[in-house]
């Protein structure tokens, strides 16, 4: 947490943010809190309103309602003095596909009135060398597969020194030693001194790289704080494996459990059981009652009434649990 | 180039204030170098050679029948490029104009690369001005491609000499290339206010072929109201008025009034369709 005390406050802030398309919400009042420095995951189910969010961050869309601070100056007000400090990937890469890779970085920080002109061919080639496409800078971006398009896109974010990134899902169409690249790149961003905000659906991706989150579901900010936070807040599963079946589910009631008892095999009982959490989930609850039902108290009490304790698990739930929890299962999750 | 002299570059510009001819140069380059503009052009070029070619080979031009100074080109290949900036007028010049003009905003964003150029950021405004010059570019060099192919097709089947203008002076051949740039850029003033209408109608749609397709019918359209004599009042309105009105440079001595006259309704169009296509593009949701 220590790039986050230094920044002194929030990368992004919105306050109320809503945008209205017709009769449909596509955000609606969304209060995001993006601390400087952290590398934080933006997620959400296909059309859950994270583009849109996006595009009025960066000035492309008004909102209908609320305002967002993107690096402590208003937008869309300020726009001028944000996004020159801003490298961003929107809504997937899109290019002039006529011109070569490099002639599109060309054009994009030509637009940047404050890019320095002397320095933009050493800044393409640079931004070029850091998403592995020196050898393709040539080549006319027709000609590019998808996952050099997303590079070219990851490249055209880094084209200056930036105080904040915004990746609208970068790993996109990237084979996996892509996805590891770009994870490694999100890293390096983040040691510079840089906010990352990327926004994806693959879960397992924000897990290893986020240091924050948030969740959001139909146009709503459901969830959204440090990672470990975020996945305390699920609820712990035990898993005890042993022949003494009901002496275990006793031990277990004592600790309030509700313990359901299985017979996968013919050598014992398979029992699990939900750790209870006290409150209903909401983050920064969860550490409270770890310390009560810590899993050594456990199956100390378990040992301590002679069940013979073979395999004993408690896993603590995934960001995937908490997400599927608060968004929903299946395809019917955007109305 | 070496490294040192890129270095010393980056030092120097460094000290530049911010400006904006990056964006410009940036602008035409991209126009300029693109396949499908430099097919307009070579197209526009084509007219003047075609019509040389029909004249050389055909035996004999009837006087007074065909285009304006259809008849006179054997004499004098200097009017080949009169020819064919007449022939081209109605149709031709507005339909390059009108893929040019139609693809300003509308193009970038079916492109998807309207949002990167907002992001980097461009300025709403500022490309807004940047897309109209470089439409403005194109209407330079739409006539002037078809007033130089003219030049060199005529001095190359046909004999150059003094021309006779239509006051009845007669002018060398200098004089008479020069009186053609003037109509050139007759057109090219002609074709301002269409590029302006098309820049607006570029900031309504995402997709670029209806901004384009609308502008040419607007072109078409408003030389087709120009004709209905029941709408005389309108006449003078209407960008299209003034595009035949050249006749006067051909005069000795000049007659500027035509020029002045057209130079004006383009002015107001651009004021007009500028202010609207501001109006409509700083408050556009870029969604594309």
């Amino acid at each position: 947490m220590t790039p986050a005390d230094r920044g002194a406050g929030l990368a992004i802030e919105t306050r109320g943010l809503t945008k209205r398309f017709g009769h449909q919400l596509a955000v609606n009042a969304i209060d995001l809190a993006v601390p400087r420095g952290s590398v934080f995951g933006f997620l959400g189910p296909n059309g859950s309103g994270k583009t849109t969010t996006i595009r009025m961050m960066l000035g492309l869309a008004a909102a209908t309602a609320g305002s967002v601070t993107v690096l402590g100056l208003d937008m869309p007000r300020r726009l001028d003095e944000v996004l020159p400090q801003v490298g961003a990937l929107v809504e997937g890469p899109a290019f002039y596909p006529f011109l070569s890779g490099a002639a599109n970085l060309h054009r994009f920080d030509a637009a940047d009135r404050h890019a320095t002109p002397g320095t933009r061919r050493a800044r393409v080639a640079e931004a070029l060398e850091r998403v592995g496409l020196s050898h393709a800078a040539r080549k006319k971006v027709r000609a590019y597969s998808l996952g050099m398009k997303q590079r070219l896109g990851i490249a055209n974010a880094l084209l200056s020194h930036r105080e904040l990134l915004v990746l609208d899902e970068p790993t996109n169409g990237l084979d996996p030693q892509g996805t590891r690249e770009v994870r490694s790149l999100v890293r390096s961003l983040a040691a510079d001194g840089a906010t990352v905000f990327v926004s994806s659906h693959l879960l397992a991706e924000v897990e290893q790289i986020c240091t924050h989150a948030a969740i959001m579901s139909a146009g709503r900010l459901v969830a959204q704080g440090p990672l470990p936070e975020l996945r305390q807040a699920g609820s712990a599963q035990l898993r005890l494996l042993t022949p003494d079946a009901a002496a275990a589910s006793g031990v277990l009631v004592r600790f309030g459990m509700a313990p359901v008892v299985g017979h996968p095999d013919g050598a014992g009982a398979v029992i699990t059981a939900t750790l209870p959490d006290g409150a209903g989930g909401l983050p920064g609850n969860g550490a409270r009652s770890t310390e009560t039902f810590a899993p050594e108290s456990i199956v100390a009490a378990l040992v301590a009434d002679g069940v013979r304790v073979r395999g004993f698990t408690v896993e603590r739930g995934s960001l995937e649990d908490r997400f599927v929890a608060l968004t929903g299962e299946g395809f019917d999750v955007a109305q | 180039m070496s490294r040192s002299d890129d270095t010393g570059m980056a030092a120097r510009e460094a000290r530049r204030p911010p400006s904006s001819a990056s964006l410009v140069v940036s602008e035409l380059t991209l126009l300029f170098r693109r396949r499908r503009t430099q097919a307009l052009l070579l197209a526009l070029a084509a007219i003047p050679v075609l019509i040389a070619v029909v004249v050389r080979v055909s035996t004999a031009v009837p006087a007074g029948r065909g285009p304006a100074f259809l008849d006179r080109i054997t004499q004098n290949g200097l009017f080949v490029g009169v020819t064919a900036l007449i022939v081209s007028v109605p149709l031709f010049l507005p339909l390059t104009i009108g893929v040019v003009a139609g693809d300003t905003i509308a193009g970038e964003a079916g492109l998807g690369t309207l949002r990167y150029m907002l992001v980097a950021p461009a300025g709403r405004v500022r490309l807004l001005i940047v897309k109209y010059v470089g439409a403005a570019a194109f209407c330079i060099a739409a006539p002037v491609a078809v007033a130089l192919a003219g030049a060199a097709i005529g001095a190359a089947l046909f004999p150059v000499g003094p021309v006779t203008l239509l006051s009845g002076d007669v002018v060398e051949p200098g004089e008479a290339v020069g009186r053609m740039l003037l109509i050139a850029a007759y057109q090219m003033v002609s074709l301002l206010g269409l590029s302006a209408i098309g820049l607006f109608l570029s900031t309504l749609t995402d997709v670029p072929v209806g901004a384009m397709a609308a502008t040419i019918v607007l072109s078409v359209g408003s030389q087709v109201l120009d004709q209905l004599p029941q709408l005389e009042w309108l006449h003078p309105w209407l960008f299209s008025h003034y595009w035949f009105g050249f006749a006067d440079l051909l005069r000795q001595p000049i007659g500027w009034d035509s020029f002045t006259s057209n130079a004006l309704l383009q002015a107001g169009y651009i004021a007009v369709f500028g202010a609207l296509a501001y109006g409509r593009f700083v408050s556009k949701d870029v969604l594309s």
